[in-house]
Order: structure tokens, then sequence, then C-alpha cells
């Protein structure tokens, strides 16, 4: 194999000499001394070096007297990845040397330990995940005094809802990410863990999410780990909190904190873990036509745990109010709103007030993604006539019974 | 000045932003836009990556700055760095691939669009796109073979608005603009060749009809180097003309640089690491440059009167000193040798020496402003200076519009360059481009016609295809007069004629084809087109018979007075009446006629 080496090749009546990188079109890739990849068809192979490359090392760390203790634990993601410039490949070792050769700042803020915990991409996270995550984390909280997590966005936010009902924290818990990876210059992960790391020696209780507020990197905002959402594909200030407000704006470069609304602060909570989950927890998006027997389906595979995300004030076709009658004798039905922002009413009109005699439980100003969780960590360590009652009473900051502006 | 026995070496490197609907990577248009809201960002190069060869990224990371960015609604997600980009525009690709073959080039297979490191805030990324395109070719001029190393294309950075200290303020219109960046061998051996060199290039540009035109949509850096000397790139020519000029200048900068060493060597000149603050010096100073700053300095041994040295035209020794201070956020330097001035006197002058037990052949560099710029500027100073015993720094240079230069940055290490991966690569295979015409190729066709001036002039302007499709219908002189000459003559009497277009050109010819006016009056209809080029061309059509009758009837006295002298200025009353709208020529004749008819009475 010729791949990663020195060669030097014919192609087009030329020599070139370069390195061979990988191809996905069948063609030979190489890239020059220049820094260019060009592909070529047609090829002759005429020579392979073989050269030994320089190892780079990095500095032993050592802690800081006074400085408060950080834990950073990887689920994947990029936060804080490496470049060969010479093969363009992205490395993570994912140690804590590394993490402090990359955003040395960091060092003034805490001692850091790191650990690798996953290397998967964010969409390929599944409850089993979340628990590892939470048990470590728990483990982590009893010595440390606060936690990062790094996470790929996509599900950032189950994840963050996960952790949020999965434990009970005296300290910050703080997820991170990047929407733009760290391999280029322009990247949001290192102003992203700035913040982070101060929101972890914070005076805070919860488990949180720590991302750009704004286009600019001005500021970061802290959000409630039930009340975030991603809601744009690419942008850094994607995430949002939804019917709350952050809980803090953390400022860049300063990392000054601003409380921006009520929050759970340090050692206000035991440390515990509820790590059970039932994964048997649908969720479902109406739109019109859709029939009620998605449910029917559900239902018959032992699902017993429902979360509709419906019209408007939480609403489904009337002729879906049978099925659901049916199904809520053994099963919980949550009703949430597709419009995300606002509370759920069944009481306002026709349709909603059958929804309710049928059994569907209003779920307040909950997220959709958040009620999903919520109900599998119900129904994973309670009955289901508790998993019921509790579904619609705020436990960590899901619900505000207060609609503000 | 013999520049081949100087060992002379010229590459020059052409940037060219072609004139596409769409920019590079993403939909926006290629224009400029108005600068509405802004946003700011700090970009970050891992220190683990830089090397410690690598000065130039180095020194950038050590400017490490806030970038303030303006955007508008010809901008879109994809210039803020918001939204990965989308695959490259075809359209581009293809204008590239056509140069290419102009150039005489061989094309990759494949292209792979690459991020090239740059992290002045240019590019909102913190890297550039760029892609090879093409190698190997060559152009002819003066029948002889001069390289054509490579084809690139790559985006537009932001245009530059503002230089703070601590920030820069950039406009998000221009970037990703489709460009291509043409480099020769370093082959040419003289300035003139090296102009002529770019003057072809730009021809064969133009030649596509699909590039930019204008200020700002062009830009030629040079490499140049002497033996003895060192390579040195030059960044922006903007005008062709003084392209020989700056690399002149460069030689004579070059070989100062070497009387320098040479000098210097011979007073055992030494250059010390001491930065000495010397704020107390000047703490009552007359000076607004030290009053009330901090101030520091270096020593310079054996480095007097040659701090003062010229080695470009207005340009001394201290003056590249006085560049890498600007570069770290200063005003500039001082140094001894032009003091006295500045409102520094004499005896601070004196006291600055003394401490710094400075000797009469020795020479002192001083900065002021915040205590860590300072430093940071005079260490590289320090840096500068111990270069000048060895000879010339290889380094990047400004262009200035003089055709002086200034120091920029160290020259770059290899680009540092990976892969683009939210770009798939795109095969060449089956892009079938034309080859146009070269413009010069089009003046010779048009010499036929008209002088060969006049011909170039029209071949090279965007509307030469007018000027082949009217020169069948109407006298070609007269189109090339329409097309170009009118234009230019209304542009030297200050008139605006940025709103002659295509459109308006077509309507003055057909104007002219249909009869609405005559040939003489096509000046008079381009500047009422300059001024509203909406107007309608379509003079009344005036019965020259009938104003002609009238005229000489009620000037029958001046006529019977003075014969055939009366008319002079009976043609000046008549033209006053009809100019543009009838040939002068036939007018003449019927008004002498007419005047014949009543003398004869
Ligand atoms: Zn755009």
């Amino acid at each position: 194999m010729v791949l990663g080496k020195r060669v030097r090749i014919r192609a087009k009546g030329k020599i070139f000499e370069g390195i061979a990188m990988p191809s996905f079109t069948g063609n030979f890739v190489l890239k020059l001394d220049s820094g260019y990849n060009v592909g070529f068809k047609e090829y002759e192979l005429l020579e392979v070096f073989e050269e030994s490359l320089p190892k780079t090392e990095i500095k032993k760390l050592e802690k800081k007297d006074g400085l408060p203790n950080v834990k950073i634990i990887s689920t994947g993601g990029t936060i804080a990845s490496k470049i060969d410039y010479r093969t363009g490949a992205v490395t993570s070792q994912f140690t804590a040397e590394e993490i402090v050769s990359e955003v040395p700042e960091i060092a003034e803020i805490c001692n850091i330990d790191a650990e690798l915990l996953f290397n998967i991409l964010s969409e390929n996270m599944k409850p089993k995940n979340w628990i590892e995550l939470a048990k470590r984390v728990y483990n982590a909280l009893k010595s440390y005094d606060g936690v990062i997590i790094t996470h790929g966005t996509d599900t950032m936010h189950y994840s963050s809802a996960a952790l949020s009902f999965i434990l009970s924290t005296p300290k910050p818990v703080v997820f991170v990410g990047a929407q733009r990876s760290s391999d280029r210059p322009s990247s949001d992960a290192a102003m992203n863990l700035l913040c982070a790391a101060k929101a972890a020696i914070s005076d805070v209780g919860e488990v949180t999410v720590c991302v750009h507020a704004t286009t600019s990197d001005d500021y970061c905002f802290l959000h409630r780990g039930v009340k975030v959402r991603k809601n744009h594909t690419s942008r850094r200030d994607a995430f949002q909190s939804i019917n709350a407000r952050p809980i803090a704006k953390i400022d860049y470069p300063s990392l000054n904190v601003e409380w921006l609304s009520w929050r759970l602060k340090r050692n206000e909570r035991p440390l515990d873990c509820k790590a059970k989950l039932e994964e048997k927890v649908a969720l479902i998006k109406f739109y019109p036509g859709l029939s009620a027997e998605i449910m029917e389906f559900f239902h018959s595979k032992g699902y017993r745990g429902f979360v509709v995300e419906g019209t408007g004030l939480g609403h489904v076709s009337t002729d879906w109010v049978e099925t659901v009658k049916r199904i809520a004798e053994d099963s919980v039905i949550v009703m949430t709103s597709q419009c995300l922002w606002g509370r759920v009413c069944d009481r306002v009109y026709d349709t909603g007030r059958y929804l309710l005699k049928a059994g569907v439980i209003e779920g307040e100003d909950m997220l959709p993604e958040v009620a999903l969780v919520k109900l599998m960590w119900l129904l994973g360590n309670y009955d289901l006539e508790e998993a019921k009652k509790l579904v619609k009473q705020n436990l960590v900051g899901e619900i505000e019974y207060r609609s503000s502006y | 000045m013999m520049y081949s026995k100087l060992g002379l070496k010229v590459g020059v490197e052409i940037h060219q932003q072609l004139d596409t609907k769409h920019k590079l990577f993403c939909r926006c248009p290629t224009k400029p836009g108005k600068d509405e809201k802004e946003f700011h960002r700090y970009l970050r190069l891992k220190r683990s990556e830089i090397g410690e060869e690598d000065k130039a990224a180095r020194e950038e990371v050590e400017r490490s700055r806030k970038f303030i960015y303006k955007y508008c609604d010809t901008t879109c997600l994809v210039e803020a760095d918001e939204e990965p980009p989308a695959e490259v525009n075809v359209e581009a690709l293809k204008i590239a691939v056509q140069i290419a073959k102009m150039l005489n080039m061989e094309l990759v297979d494949e292209v792979h669009v690459m991020r090239k490191i740059v992290i002045d805030g240019s590019n909102t990324t913190g890297f550039q796109r760029t892609a090879l395109i093409a190698f190997d070719g060559y152009i002819e001029v003066d029948e002889r073979k001069i390289g054509i190393a490579t084809l690139c294309l790559e985006e537009e950075a932001c245009r530059k608005i503002e230089d703070g200290e601590g920030y820069a303020v950039y406009s998000l219109d221009r970037l990703g603009i489709p460009l291509v960046e043409i480099s020769t061998k370093p082959e040419i051996d003289s300035p003139q060749l090296a102009k002529k060199v770019a003057a072809k290039i730009g021809m064969i540009l133009r030649s596509t009809g699909k590039v930019k035109r204008g200020i700002g949509t062009i830009r030629q850096d040079i490499n140049v180097s002497i033996a003895d000397g060192a390579r040195v790139e030059i960044k922006g020519v903007q005008e062709l003309e003084i392209l020989d000029k700056v690399v002149e200048n460069e030689v004579v900068r070059q070989l100062k640089l070497l009387e320098i060493r040479n000098e210097l060597l011979k007073r055992s000149a030494h250059v010390f690491d001491d930065i000495f603050d010397v704020t107390d010096v000047f703490s009552n100073s007359k000076s607004q440059i030290v009053k009330g700053k901090i101030v520091k300095a270096i020593l310079l041994k054996g480095f007097g009167g040659i701090v003062g040295k010229e080695i470009q035209p207005k340009r001394r020794l201290g003056t590249e000193f006085a560049d890498i201070a600007k570069n770290f956020g200063l005003k500039g330097i001082i140094h001894t040798d032009e003091l006295p001035a500045y409102g520094i006197s004499d005896e601070e002058v004196k006291k600055l020496k003394e401490l710094l037990k400075a000797e009469e052949n020795d020479a002192i560099v001083i900065a002021a402003g915040s205590s860590e710029r300072v430093d940071r500027a005079l260490r590289r100073i320090i840096e500068r200076a111990k270069y000048c015993l060895k000879g010339v720094p290889e380094e990047t240079r400004k262009a200035n519009e003089d055709g002086t230069t200034s120091y920029l940055r160290p020259l770059p290490g290899a680009a540092r360059m990976y892969p683009e991966t939210d770009v798939p690569p795109v095969t060449l295979e089956g892009l079938e481009v034309e080859i146009p015409e070269l413009i010069e190729d089009r003046a010779k066709r048009y010499s036929k016609d008209l002088p060969f001036d006049l011909a170039w002039e029209v071949a090279d302007s965007p509307y030469w295809n007018l000027y082949e499709e009217y020169s069948k219908l109407l006298q070609p002189t007269v189109v090339a007069k329409v097309l170009y000459s009118i234009p230019a003559q209304l542009k030297r009497e200050g008139i605006d004629v940025s709103q002659l277009g295509e459109e308006q050109f077509r309507k003055v010819l057909n104007a002219i084809y249909d009869g609405r006016i005559a040939k003489e009056g096509a000046e008079e209809a381009l500047k009422i087109l300059a001024k509203d080029p909406r107007a309608e061309i379509s003079f009344v059509a005036v019965n020259v018979d009938e104003i002609i009758e009238k005229i000489v009837e009620s000037k029958k006295d001046l006529i019977a007075e003075k014969g055939e002298a009366a008319f002079k200025p009976l043609m000046g009353l008549v033209m006053k009446e009809v100019r543009g709208k009838v040939d002068g020529k036939i007018v003449a004749e019927k008004l002498l006629s007419a005047i014949r008819k009543v003398i004869n009475k």
C-alpha cells in the first residue's frame, strides 16, 4: 500500500512527487508539496519513498493549586481534534494535555482531567449511551467540582434532557458542542469550551448546555438542559431556550457571568442517580391525514408511553379519539405541540376536550423531545399511575407554570 | 542596469476575478452590496500546529485581533461561515478550464478543493478555498516561451474597510467571488519582460469576455530575486503600468541592502537583544509622539547613518523598521539618524544616548505605545536589524502606489492546506469549453478598417461584439466612434459615462442606421443617454430645406452685401437648428446652393 506514503508518479506526461492520499472516486489522489491535492485517472507509479515522521511531543500537564477541578468527558464530536496538514486526517486523542495545548486559556480557569467515553456520532446516540454517560458523570461528580460533556450538537438536547432526569446533581454538569469543527480557525469550539469551563466552576447545581448565543464570538448562553433545543441546522447560535430564559449569559473573552433566570444552586440538591429508562416510548408527530393506526402499531409492539406532537394548542384529528381512548387504558399519552413555543391547552376547542376525556395528558409547555425522555425515565422508574401523575409535574425545570414574555 | 548579470529572476502571479453570475461556493451575486449589519469573530491557530520555523503564522497569531464583518442582502450564511459551502460553481470551473487551455496547460483529471489557512481575518473561515485546475503551460512573449506553472481556482477574500488597533473591519460582499490565480515559472529576467508577460496574460484573460474589469478586479503579485539577494514576494500590484518599476525598485533595494551589509561588516556592527525602557527620558517631551506614552529603545551598534540610508525612492532602512512597528499596531518608530525632529529635543536625544551608552557610530530605535505591543515590535525589529548583517531577508512585501514596496510579513512557510471535506471532488472529464479569439487577433482583424490603436481599443472593449454586428451595417469608423472614441472623449470632459452600456450603444447605433439621427448626432445622443440611460433617441425629423429657405430669406441683405462670404455666418445659424439631426456635409451643400441662387437673382 502506498497510501500516506511519499511517491513519485508520471501523469499527463509529467513527473509529480507528493503523498498518496485516500480517494473515494477511484482516481489516484496526490498531495503535492505545494499542499494541493489533485486527482489523476491514469498514472504510472515510479517510486515509493520510505520516510519516518517526526513525532510531536506534548508537555505533561501540571495541576495548579487553588484552581477548581473539572472533568471533561467526551462522547465524540470534534471539540478538540487536530488536523494533520500532511494527510488531512483529523485525529483526537482527547487527553487533557491535548485540550490544554489547543485551548491554553482553559488552564487558567480550572485543572482538567479528560476522558474519552464514546467516539460516536451524535445521531447514533442511544438511550443506553445516556445511561452509561450518566453513570460516568455521577462518579465524576463525587470528586470533581464540575463536569463538562463534549457532545455532537444534533442530539445534544436529548442527552442533556436525559441526564437532567437521571441525575440529581449538586454541581454543574455542562454539555458543550460546536457547530464548526475545531479543525478550522473560525471554530466556535474553543469559545464554547472556555465558557463551559467557567460554567462548570460556577454556582449552579443543574444539567446545562453551554453554546454560542449569537453569530458573533461575543457571549454564550447557559441553557437549562430540559428547556433547550437545536433550532438551526448550521448556525453557531442554533441552540435556543424555548418557553424559558437561559440560566446565564457568559461573556467572551472576559467570561463574566450574568444570571438571567432562576436556577438550582451548587449543593442545593444531594447527588443521586436513577439510571433506568423504558425505551418503548414513541414520539409521534401528527400531520393532516395521519391515521391513528400508527399508535395502534406501536401499542401492539408493547409501547406504553406516547408523546404526541400535536398541532396548535395540542390537537390531533378527531378520528383519533376512539383509538386514543382504548390505548390510554394501559398507557401514558402526553400531548405536546409542534409549535414548540407556548403551552398546550386542550380545553379551548371540542377536539381538545374529547382528547382529554379519552385520557390524554397535557404536556404543559414541555418540548416534545423532553417529554419523550421524561416519559422514558418515568416509566423506567415508576409504575404507570405514578408516571401519569408525575409527567405533568415539574421535576427539574422542564415545566414552567407561568408563561412569560 | 544589466539585469542578466545580476541574476534577476522574476515570477508573476496574476489574480483575476471572474464575472460569473454566482459566487464560487454559494448562490450570491458577485456584485458589491451596501453594508448594513455586522458581527465579529476571533480566529485561532492551534499552537501545536505552528512550527517554530513558520514565522508568518507566528506573527499573525501574536497579532491576533478582533475581526468585524459587515454583511448585507447580497451575502448569505455561507460567507458568514454559518452554512456549509455549496458545490463548486460550474460556470467558474468552465472559465478556469477555458483559460487553462488558452495558456497551453494540462488539466488535472479531478479537482480537489483545499482549505489554505489564512488567519488575518480576510476569510471568515480562517482559510481560503482553493483548487489546482491545471499545470505546466506556456505563453509566448517576444518570441520567447515563458512557462506557466499552475492555475488555481479560488475564492476571493473579504474587502478590508478599516485597520484599527486590535481590530480590523471587513466587508463580506467580495468574499467568495471566483478568482483564477495564474503563476508563471520564475523564468523572467528583466522588469520589461515581467510587464509584458503580465500584459499578455491579462489580454488572454480579457479575451474570454468572462472576467471582471475595473479597479481591484485584477491583482499582480511578483516574486523577485537576484543572485546574493533573496526571494521576495510582492503583493498587490494594482496597476500594470508600474509593474516594471516595482521590479526595478526591488532590485535596487536588494542591492542597497547588500551594500549596507558590507558597510556594517566593515564597521563590525552589532545588534543587542536588550529592550530599554526610556519612558523617563521623554516624560516632559514636547513631542506628541512620545509624550505620556511608554517609550522603549534598542541599540544598534555601528548602525549610525545607516538607518537613515535610502534603499528605495523616499524609503530608508528605518522605514523598513517602521513597517514592522505598524504591523504590530504602532504608529511607527523613530531613529537617531533623523533626530532631533518631531518635537524631540537635542537634550532628549543626548539623554537617550547616554542612557543606552550609545557612541558616535551607533543608532538607536525607539517606539511608543502600549508596553506589550512595543516589546513585540522591538523584538521583531531586533531580529530584522540582525539580518542587515547577513543580507536580504526573504519576506512578503506590499506594493505601494508609487512603485516602492513596504514590509508586510515574513515569507509564509509551506502552505498549511488540508482538504475541504464539505465540497466533493469534481471531475473535469466531459467539460466542454470553446477557445475564444484572442483580443490581439481580433485587433489585427479590425485594423483592416480602423487605425491600429482604435482597432485594439474596440477589440479589447466589452462591446466588441456590437462592433462585429454593426460594422456590417454602418461604416466601421462610425461604430468605433460610438463604442469607444466618443465615450472616451466624454469621460475626459468629466462626464459620467458609467451608465452607458450595451443597451445605450444599441439605441444610438440603431438610430443612425434607421436615419433618425445623423452620424454627427451620436455625441449628442450619448450625452443624453449618459445622463438618462432610458431616454429615447429619436431626434425630430427636420425639414432642412425649409429651415435653409427661411434663414436665407431673412438674411437677404447680408448675402447681397457679402456674397458667398455670407456662407460661414449662415452655416452657423442653420447648424444651430439642425445639429446632430442632419449630416453637416449635406447642410453645407444645400446652403451654398441656396446662397448662390439668391446671388444669381
Ligand atoms: Zn452567499
